[in-house]
């Protein structure tokens, strides 16, 4: 294409940033200001990095289990990936909790729930992002979603719960501190949802929103978002009954600690 | 003066150190260079940084700032004599490109791209008159990849525009949906391009009345055959934010602003260029005039990329003008149309699931925050286009063709009186296909075109700026195969008709 290459054969002279002609710096003084410049230039470069490193570590946390996935399945690997996450995961039927120990590691005994749907994930101050969701949108039969306290969680990953509209009945998003009345508009996709914690959220009006929100979802107990204004945004109550702790024959160990 | 730089050195004196860390330390931590080892050094240099480099900007003479990249552009720096890109118009979509250009390139600061905006307030743009929606549900594979790959963009803007030593970008998505309504007679056609956008990826779940009335019970299904509905990727963003994103970014990665409008071209064509074949000029120069002042400064460049929203059209009808005799330009159809915008308030109106709404009509709305404000409005009759001389509104439109549509649709809007307020913009019309024009002009091949996007730029921005930086660059472009885009079909037979233009 003639314009590519006609770009190509230009010369390119390095620009600092746009210098102006009639401004008042001129000699050492100039000078020295455009060191002052150039170097911030650097130091941003260097802060540009760290940002991107961290990105990439995160991008790797929330990466797709498609290997474990093609293996044993999606709820296998569903669970694989919430107990990395530090989260923990219930199969239909049972009643106990499965998580990873205290060095991440998670019990084989997850495999023989191959065929076994999950109904329940708690990723409470996990590290997940819109990209990890990528590992839940197959298990059909999800009845409680625990998100609270989740630093990436935004109005994007909100935006694609719908995938649990024939089965989510339980959410929390309390704490998610990006998190707001944006991607709350979308849980209308969620008709069966009987219980959503949004506790502690930073949101504007959060009476009116809380007054929408029983609006939108009329079967749905909205906790945590109460009307007084400056009301602490206190631990609410846990959601529907509270999950049991991890069991310790599985696991051998303690709960994971939480990030936040 | 020197008293505030002397005070600079002072503070930064230990700068030749600070690869060793002593430069750090007078920021209380040791300063490394090197691979971090736990990122929250840089988390909290940033601020402290941002901090000393505020204080030090603050001692600079109120006037200028010539190191400060960022500074918006009020008494912005004439153009350069020589540029590498000069971007045509400063709205989204230029500033998309030139963003792309600079990041695309592979060697730091080796080209020179210079935005050229008349209107630095931005007062007639589309960009900021616009909206703000973005969808997939389009019938042309085209418009899906570019929509779809400027959400996840969007989705992770952070990534790519965000400024160190500058607060995250919020462009406050709305992730709401668009709901798309056909009548009868429009089914087979809303059905066959929710066919389409399933292929390309986009989430689209076609609804019948029976389970649009239960997702929406708001809604009057009367004559609605089916309805599709964007599950993903779809709602409504801050156009301006955007823009600013945009803008910022580029200018911190060197790219020139000025202020000033192109008003012609030199080229070399076949009357002052031997071996030149006729029918085609090869441009040299633009001209700019600067703000209030007669003067024209000429600045060469390779290339320019014709980004004037609704004005691309006249930018080159005008500034051809003068290589007339020696190159008849075909004209380039992409004119501005003066499209309204309406918000209303309705107390008991649609709640908080309102997606952006298209009815069989083709009026439009959607939710402005959670208030119970709403706003909308639609394309108007073909034949009543009004005249695009001004931007002033025309409030009996909405009494007579907006609001009797919305009302019917949807019932609780029966009760509204009037509108809160309303304004106009420009959708940068293309009158032959009402589709974008991407790609270099045939008769002028180191001319740009980036525009006519008709009512569906903003949201294509930073992919069809992504993919005019690769031609540029590249020559190709893989993400997206835009060929059918470029302008060579403008003068052809074959329109690239989209169905679902609002
Ligand atoms: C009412 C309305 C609603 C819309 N809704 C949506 C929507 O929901 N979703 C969506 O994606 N899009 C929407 N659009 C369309 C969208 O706004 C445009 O497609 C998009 O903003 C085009 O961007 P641009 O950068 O090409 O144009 P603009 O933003 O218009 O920028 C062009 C700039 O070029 C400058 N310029 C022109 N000529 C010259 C010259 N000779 N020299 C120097 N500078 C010049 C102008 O001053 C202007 O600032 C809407 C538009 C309108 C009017």
């Amino acid at each position: 294409m003639a314009a590519a290459l006609a770009i190509r054969g230009l010369r390119g002279g390095r620009i600092p940033p746009p210098p102006h002609p009639t401004g008042p710096l001129r000699g050492a003084a100039s000078g020295a200001l455009q060191r002052l410049g150039e170097w911030f230039y650097e130091v941003e470069v260097v802060l540009g990095w760290a940002e991107r490193l961290r990105r990439r570590r995160l991008r790797r946390k929330n990466a797709h289990y498609s290997f474990i996935q093609s293996l044993h399945g999606h709820n296998v690997a569903a669970a694989c990936f919430a107990m990395s996450c530090g989260g923990r995961v219930r199969f239909e039927g049972q009643q106990r909790w499965l998580c990873a120990d205290s060095r991440g590691r998670w019990s084989p005994e997850v495999l023989q729930f191959h065929h076994v749907p999950v109904v329940a994930v708690d990723l409470s101050g996990s590290q997940l992002t819109y990209d990890g969701l990528d590992n839940f949108v197959l298990l059909t039969k999800l009845q409680h979603l625990d998100l609270s306290g989740c630093p990436h969680v935004d109005d994007w990953a909100l935006g694609r719960l719908h995938v649990f509209g024939d089965s989510l009945q339980e959410l929390s998003v309390a704490r998610c501190p990006r998190v707001t009345e944006r991607g709350l508009a979308t849980l209308h996709q969620l008709p069966k949802l009987r219980c959503l914690d949004v506790g502690g959220l930073a949101v504007q009006s959060p009476g009116l929103l809380r007054i929408l929100l029983e609006e939108m979802l009329p079967q749905c107990r909205v906790l945590g978002m109460e009307m007084e204004e400056g009301d602490p945004p206190e631990a609410p109550p846990e959601l529907g009954q509270p999950p049991p702790l991890c069991d310790s024959a599985v696991i051998g160990g303690r709960v994971v600690p939480k990030w936040h | 003066m020197l008293r505030a730089v002397r005070g600079g050195r002072a503070v930064w004196a230990p700068r030749g150190g600070s690869g060793s860390g002593s430069g750090g330390a007078k920021l209380g931590r040791p300063l490394r260079t090197a691979a971090p080892q736990r990122s929250d050094i840089f988390r909290e240099l940033g601020p402290r940084l941002s901090r000393l480099g505020q204080a030090l900007r603050g001692q600079l003479p109120e006037s200028e700032g010539a190191w400060n990249s960022l500074r918006p552009h009020q008494n912005s720096p004439p153009p350069p004599e020589r540029a590498d890109v000069v971007v045509v118009g400063g709205g989204v979509l230029g500033w998309s490109v030139a963003y792309w250009l600079k990041t695309l390139e592979n060697r730091r600061h080796g080209m020179r791209v210079v935005v050229v905006e008349r209107d630095p307030t931005y007062s007639q743009a589309s960009t900021v008159l616009s909206v703000g929606g973005i969808r997939q549900q389009f019938s042309l594979p085209e418009n899906i990849r570019l929509s779809l790959q400027s959400a996840t963009f969007l989705r992770t803007i952070n990534e790519h525009l965000w400024v160190p030593n500058e607060p995250p970008i919020d462009i406050q998505f709305q992730p709401s949906g668009y709901l798309f309504l056909a009548s009868e007679h429009g089914a087979a056609t809303l059905e066959a391009g929710v066919k389409v956008q399933r292929e390309e990826g986009a989430k689209v779940a076609l609804l019948s009345p029976s389970q649009l009335k239960a997702k929406f019970p708001w809604i009057n299904t009367e004559n609605v055959a089916v309805a599709s509905y964007g599950l993903e990727n779809e709602g409504w963003f801050d156009p301006w934010s955007l823009l600013n994103a945009f803008r910022r970014k580029a200018m911190s990665l060197g790219v020139y602003s000025c202020v000033g409008e192109v008003t012609s071209f030199v080229a070399d064509t076949a009357d002052n260029t031997p071996g030149m074949p006729r029918g085609v000029g090869r441009v040299k120069y633009v001209n700019v005039r600067l703000p209030d002042s007669p003067e024209q400064q000429p600045v060469s460049c390779a290339i320019v990329v014709a980004a004037a929203g609704a004005w691309t059209g006249k930018l080159l009808d005008s500034a051809t003008a003068g290589l007339q005799g020696s190159l008849t330009l075909r004209r380039l159809p992409i004119e501005p149309r003066k499209r309204y915008v309406y918000v209303w308030h309705c107390p008991g109106g649609p709640g908080l699931e309102t997606p952006f709404l298209i009815d069989t009509s083709g009026a439009y709305f959607r939710r402005e925050g959670i208030a119970g404000n709403y706003l909308g409005s639609m394309s108007p009759p073909e034949g009543r286009e009004p005249d695009a001389g001004n931007l002033e509104v025309d409030h009996d439109f909405f009494q007579e063709e907006v609001w009797p549509r919305l009302a019917h649709r949807v019932p609780a809007f029966r009760s509204l009186k009037q509108v809160k307020s309303a304004w106009a913009g420009y959708y940068d019309y293309n009158a032959f296909d009402q589709n974008g024009v991407l790609g270099p002009h045939p008769q002028l091949p180191n001319v740009f075109v980036l525009g006519g996007f008709s009512g569906h730029g903003l949201q294509q921005s930073p992919a069809a700026g992504r993919v005019a930086a690769e031609l540029l660059l590249h020559g190709s472009c893989a993400a997206v195969d835009v060929g059918r885009l470029a302008p060579g079909r403008l003068w052809g037979s074959e329109p690239l008709l989209e169905a679902a233009i609002v």
